[in-house]
């Protein structure tokens, strides 16, 4: 039996090669589905391995907590505010806590210069402890202190790509750049950490969260972000319910209102990411198999045509005493071998595919494909190949002999 | 017991309204290394009995004996392999597969007799030496000329060494030169043992055998020994 089959790809082979560009199109439809499947996989899994990467970077006690306006409030005109009076609250009224920081993302568009060279970059307004929080490191110079806070002090730690893109010294500690029409020095550089979540964690500038609220004028509108860790003797749960109760009597929300605000751990995090993976996987599963019904349909049509086209060597292969399961396998074996070539040509284009998107996405993180991916994708297509090769198949094994020999 | 034995065999076509006898009962024994040729218009039944006997075509009544063995009952896959191990079967359009070198297509009926690629190579190698074609063997069917193409379907049933080869105008497509070629070899075959059934309707050919039956509407109009002049006259 082995044998048989050893044979009968070999010579399925010799046949699909000899129509090539007919062979090449009926697998279509599997390469197109295959290819757009692994395509989006290979982007989510490279997306959910740099968030996760990032998550665990981050540590899974640190919490994130950010205004929340529901969408009814949205309509309406009204937005929700984080201010630093909640942080305060919390410093004040939350124990467990190890550290806490503001951050303070500038809202107009944040351009840089030094000497005649500028750039855009990312600006967070935020204090001493998100060192710890955010895991920033400086390489050179020293990052943010209290008394930088304090007395509103215009200094600046930048990140690695920023010094390459203004054009900095190897060592920018000293130098002075603009930002927003204020001169800020440069006191720190950071480690390099490199893109993750489509998003270069290198272009970026720190300042004081008090200097940050200065230039930005309008107090009023201030939103902004608490990080803070949990001690390691302190139950993230408890601290999670702490933080709420706080908040929700500071900020006067009654019994059976909403939050306006959100406290996110990194599992949670994780989990959204999770779950929308899950539903893009789910709604792209359908489609896919809505395609290789296509291709395997159009797989049954060419193995039509070619069981037609060679009844007369059917014919020559039965008089020379092959049997019923010869023709058989020989022909399943094409279906199989074709719609497995397709599904190998189209995993390699869908890998091809989602390296393109995530290398042509600034910071987009590298697309990954699992094996498993391949596995399910190339099983997915041998099966197709079976369940679409087997009426041609046994058409062909079922021919009468001297029919198929008289066959014009 | 005769290699083969056929016994009143018929062959009906029901077209339409009216029944084609192309086999009108037929009875007639043919023994281990027989040189036999059928001859007779066209449309007398040689083909159709022909396909009968190479097990190809199962006839409408009547009783066959192979090699002593019932062909009656047997499956579609029993049949298969009576084809494989029996005989071997000579076409006047050659009947090669296409896309196969020679050499393969004579490799061909060894692979459904579980032989290994080595040994199969080796068998089909010394089947188209013997009908002199060690120097074309990779070569293409349509890379060859009609004798040479003949030849290599002859190799293809000499390769498994079967009790009789059949052979349906073999000639059919070819030259006179290379007709008088392929018969040589069909009369050596026959001088090493092999049992020839032939169909022609050249006299030429017909010649070459021990044994003439002449077939006239679906029945055996005479059966000539060459060899004593002995005719025998049905009807
Ligand atoms: N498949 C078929 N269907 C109908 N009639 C057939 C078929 N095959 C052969 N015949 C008829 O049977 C008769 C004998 O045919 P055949 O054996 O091919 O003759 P020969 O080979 O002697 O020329 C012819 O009349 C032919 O028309
Ligand atoms: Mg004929």
């Amino acid at each position: 039996m082995f044998f048989v089959i050893i044979e009968s790809t070999r010579s399925a082979m010799a046949s699909i090669f000899a129509h090539g560009f007919r062979s090449f199109l009926t697998t279509l439809g599997i390469v197109i589905g295959v290819a757009s499947v692994i395509a989006v996989i290979s982007l989510t899994q490279g997306l959910r391995a740099s968030v996760g990467q990032q998550f665990s970077a981050l540590g899974s006690n640190s919490l994130t907590i950010s205004a929340y306006t529901p969408l009814q409030d949205q309509m309406q005109g009204r937005r929700a505010r984080l201010t630093p009076d909640d942080l305060e609250m919390i410093e004040r009224r939350v124990d467990g806590v190890a550290s806490i920081t503001p951050l303070l993302y500038a809202t107009r568009s944040s351009q840089i210069r030094y000497g005649s060279q500028t750039t855009f970059s990312q600006i967070m307004g935020t204090g001493y402890a998100y060192r710890e929080v955010g895991q920033f490191y400086v390489q050179l110079g020293r990052f943010l202190a209290n008394s930088d806070n304090d007395t509103r002090r215009r200094v600046a730690v930048i990140g690695d790509a920023v010094r390459r893109n203004l054009n900095l010294p190897e060592n920018p500690v000293n130098e002075y750049v603009e930002l927003g029409g204020e001169w800020f020095r440069i006191v720190g550089l950071l480690e390099p950490k490199g893109d993750i979540m489509g998003f270069n964690q290198d272009d970026i500038v720190l300042v004081p969260f008090a200097t940050m609220q200065s230039i930005q004028g309008n107090q009023a509108q201030t939103d902004i972000q608490i990080q803070l860790r949990v001690s390691d003797d302190a139950d993230v749960d408890a601290v999670v319910r702490r933080v709420e109760a706080v908040l929700r009597s500071t900020r006067g929300i009654e019994q059976g209102q909403r939050d306006d605000f959100q406290i996110q751990t990194p599992e949670q995090l994780m989990a959204t990411v999770d779950n929308v993976i899950g539903m893009v996987t789910i709604v792209l599963g359908g489609i896919v198999s809505i395609s290789l019904l296509v291709g395997g349909i159009g797989i049954m049509n060419i193995m039509l045509v070619s069981v037609t086209e060679r009844t007369r060597e059917i014919g020559i292969c039965k008089a020379i005493g092959a049997k019923r399961h010869h023709i058989l396998l020989q022909f399943l074996i094409e279906a199989v071998v074709l719609s497995l070539l397709g599904g190998m040509i189209g995993v390699a284009l869908g890998y091809g595919l989602g390296s393109l998107v995530a290398a042509n996405i600034p910071g987009f993180p590298p697309a990954a494909v699992p094996l498993w991916a391949v596995m399910l994708a190339l099983g997915f297509s041998g099966f197709v190949g079976v369940l679409f090769g087997i009426l041609p198949a046994g058409k062909a094994a079922n021919l009468d002999p001297i029919d198929a020999l008289r066959y014009e | 017991m005769s290699l083969i034995e056929l016994q009143d065999i018929t062959k009906f076509y029901e077209m339409g309204e009216q029944t084609v006898r192309a086999l009108d009962g037929i009875s007639i024994r043919i023994e281990k290394n027989d040189y036999v040729a059928f001859i007779g218009s066209s449309g007398s039944g040689k083909s159709t009995m022909l396909n009968i006997l190479g097990c190809l075509d199962r006839p409408t009544s009547g009783r066959y004996h192979l090699n002593e063995q019932n062909v009656e009952n047997l499956t579609p896959n029993e049949l298969a392999a009576i084809r494989n191990q029996e005989i071997g079967f000579i076409f006047q359009s050659f009947n090669l597969l296409p896309r196969a070198t020679a050499l393969h297509n004579v490799m061909q009926p060894l692979i459904y007799r579980n032989v290994r690629w080595g040994k199969r190579k080796a068998m089909a190698m010394e089947a188209l030496r013997r009908v002199n074609l060690a120097d074309r063997v990779h070569h293409l069917p349509n890379q060859l000329s009609g004798g040479q193409r003949q030849r290599v379907a002859i190799a293809r049933a000499l390769v498994t060494n079967p009790s009789i080869l059949l052979a349906d105008e073999p000639t059919g497509n070819l030259d006179s030169r290379t007709t008088a070629e392929i018969m040589q070899l069909f009369d050596e075959l026959h001088r090493e043992g092999h049992t020839l059934i032939l169909v022609t309707h050249e006299d030429e050919i017909a010649r070459h055998c021990k044994r003439i039956v002449e077939m006239k509407d679906g029945r055996v109009h005479r059966d000539i020994n060459t060899v004593t002049a002995d005719a025998q006259v049905s009807n």
